[in-house]
């Protein structure tokens, strides 16, 4: 479904992605794994197109989208959620999610109000009066109405208290029930146990292991040598 | 003499009304597009000759209200696709080094098209009359103009504030990358954008033309009272826009009675006032 071959991307004269390649195939949830620093946002970013990858190839079902415009990416269905949420701190909850319906998605408004409960009851507060938790729901709920045929999250559960992460994870699996796949960058081990199938690290700009969840958890030393992170 | 003052309040909230609209356009675009637009003033200017040529033509300024700042807002639009979108990344200084070239080519082929010497445009036919209330008289035309200046100014709002297209502005104005992310094509905003705020000050010159007519230099003048406002309601608000808009107007015309060499002074005056006070004026965010 969405295929990265051996793209370099660059920030001015810094090589930050030196030949990264990966598949999300249908219905699947990868995640990609490594330290701060390593090209994970990057390649979250060379995806829809912010980055543009001076090598290499980004194919959609098929048809290459390097070179295209962010939006068109966009439209073609690659959501990403970005690091920092993007959530618009002027406009009301309810305008976020407005601006981003598309007809034919398989999420309309009223159901993502159904999904985050939260969001419809702060539908006429303003983004800038969100808590963290709230910004990342309002920031999945946005990419849903957006009509995403695959859903990229760079760290969505980043600052987030403990029962927010679970109810995420649960967002998650019902995402991934209905057959979006998901690339999810996450640092919180746990989250990923949960719901990947699949597992790449990244470090220092290039994909140093890839394996099956069922691989991943039976090789502790993977943890220990690419990811200082608390399991 | 309590109607003196009336009357120069009324004519204060005109000319007030009239650089809310030029302002506005200037402020969306800044808020928008990050871009400095120093030719807002000269598409004053064309809005007011566009007006004097079609009352020429046809003797009919209510075509002109129409033809006029879709005329300006389309040659904007064209501007923008050859020219503008190329210096949305460079700084501001040489945004404003390209866009005071252009002021100067719509000044010198106006002076060619339309002459050195300004043109008088006639009060349009049905508004040439005088309102009275009582003891007091105002020219019918110039409260029709504080009128439509508001309608506009209604509907500007509604646009901006009850819409999608004004939200995606709103939105744009705060981060144009999360708008790409959601599948918008942000120059074609960035294009409908720009021509709107231009429109808006071909609207502009079109209510000025009966009051002030048509002169080469209009454009300039405009375009410093334009920053002016801007400066004192705050680089990319719609409110700030509307009350530095009035503020500067009614000034202005009050000083015309009570002290008339010092209206600019006091102008000035103001703007400095309130950069010292708030740096980003009275409705800015920082
Ligand atoms: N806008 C930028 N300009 C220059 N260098 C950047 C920029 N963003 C990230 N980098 C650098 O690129 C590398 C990869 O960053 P990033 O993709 O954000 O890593 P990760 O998401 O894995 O933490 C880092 O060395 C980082 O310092
Ligand atoms: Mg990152």
């Amino acid at each position: 479904m969405l295929t990265v071959t051996d793209i370099h991307s660059y920030y001015g004269k810094s090589h930050v992605l030196e030949g990264v390649s990966l598949t999300v195939n249908k219905g699947e949830l990868v995640t990609l794994l490594g330290r701060n620093g390593a090209g994970k946002t990057t390649t979250l970013r060379s995806i829809v197109g912010i980055v543009s990858p001076r090598q290499g190839s980004i194919t959609f079902d098929g048809s290459e989208t390097v070179g295209m415009e962010t939006f068109e990416i966009a439209r073609r269905g690659i959501a990403l959620v970005p690091e920092h949420r993007g959530i618009f701190r002027m406009l009301t909850v309810a305008e976020n999610l407005e601006i981003a319906v598309r007809s034919g998605s398989q999420w309309s408004l009223a159901d993502v109000y159904g999904l985050f409960p939260r969001l419809w009851e702060r539908r006429k507060n303003g983004g800038n009066a969100l808590s963290g938790g709230e910004q990342q729901m309002l920031a999945i709920a946005r990419a849903l109405v957006n009509g995403p045929r695959i859903l990229l999250l760079d760290e969505p559960t980043e600052g987030l208290a403990p029962v927010i992460v679970d109810e995420l994870v649960n967002i998650l699996r019902e995402i991934k029930r209905s057959g979006v796949p998901v690339l999810l960058v996450e640092q919180n081990l746990n989250v990923c146990r949960k719901l990947a199938d699949r597992h790449y690290v990244l470090e220092q700009g290039q994909v140093v292991y890839h394996g099956t969840a069922a691989e991943f958890d039976a090789d502790p030393t993977i943890r220990d040598r690419y990811l200082a992170l608390s399991a | 003499m309590l109607n003196v003052y009336l009357f120069q309040v009324l004519n204060g909230l005109g000319l007030g009304m009239i650089y809310f609209l030029i302002s506005v356009g200037l402020t969306i675009i800044f808020g928008l597009l990050n871009f400095v637009n120093f030719a807002h003033g000269a598409f004053f200017l064309l809005g007011s000759y566009l007006c004097y040529t079609v009352v020429t033509l046809t003797g009919n300024f209510w075509l002109s209200l129409f033809v006029a700042p879709l005329g300006v807002a389309l040659l904007a639009w064209i501007t923008e696709q050859v020219l503008i979108k190329r210096a949305y990344h460079l700084p501001h200084t040489f945004q404003i080094l390209i866009t005071l070239g252009m002021a100067l080519i719509i000044r010198e082929a106006s002076i060619m098209i339309w002459g050195p010497i300004g043109k008088s445009v006639p009060t349009p036919a049905g508004l040439d009359g005088v309102f009275r209330l009582g003891s007091f008289a105002y020219p019918e035309y110039r409260l029709f103009m504080i009128v439509f200046a508001a309608v506009i100014g209604l509907l500007l709002w509604f646009l901006l504030e009850r819409t999608r297209f004004g939200a995606l502005v709103r939105a744009g104005s705060e981060d144009t990358e999360t708008v790409s992310l959601l599948g918008t094509n942000i120059f074609k905003l960035f294009s409908l954008t720009f021509a709107l705020g231009v429109g808006l000050a071909g609207v502009a010159g079109v209510l000025s033309a009966p009051i002030r007519g048509a002169h080469p230099f209009l454009g300039e003048e405009v375009l410093g009272i334009a920053f002016v406002v801007v400066v004192i309601g705050g680089m990319g608000s719609f409110t700030g826009a509307l009350v530095g808009g009035l503020l500067v107007g009614l000034v202005q015309s009050l000083m015309t009675t009570i002290w008339p060499q010092g209206a600019s002074l006091m102008i000035y005056g103001a703007m400095a006032a309130v950069i010292m006070l708030r740096p980003y004026g009275l409705f800015g965010r920082s």
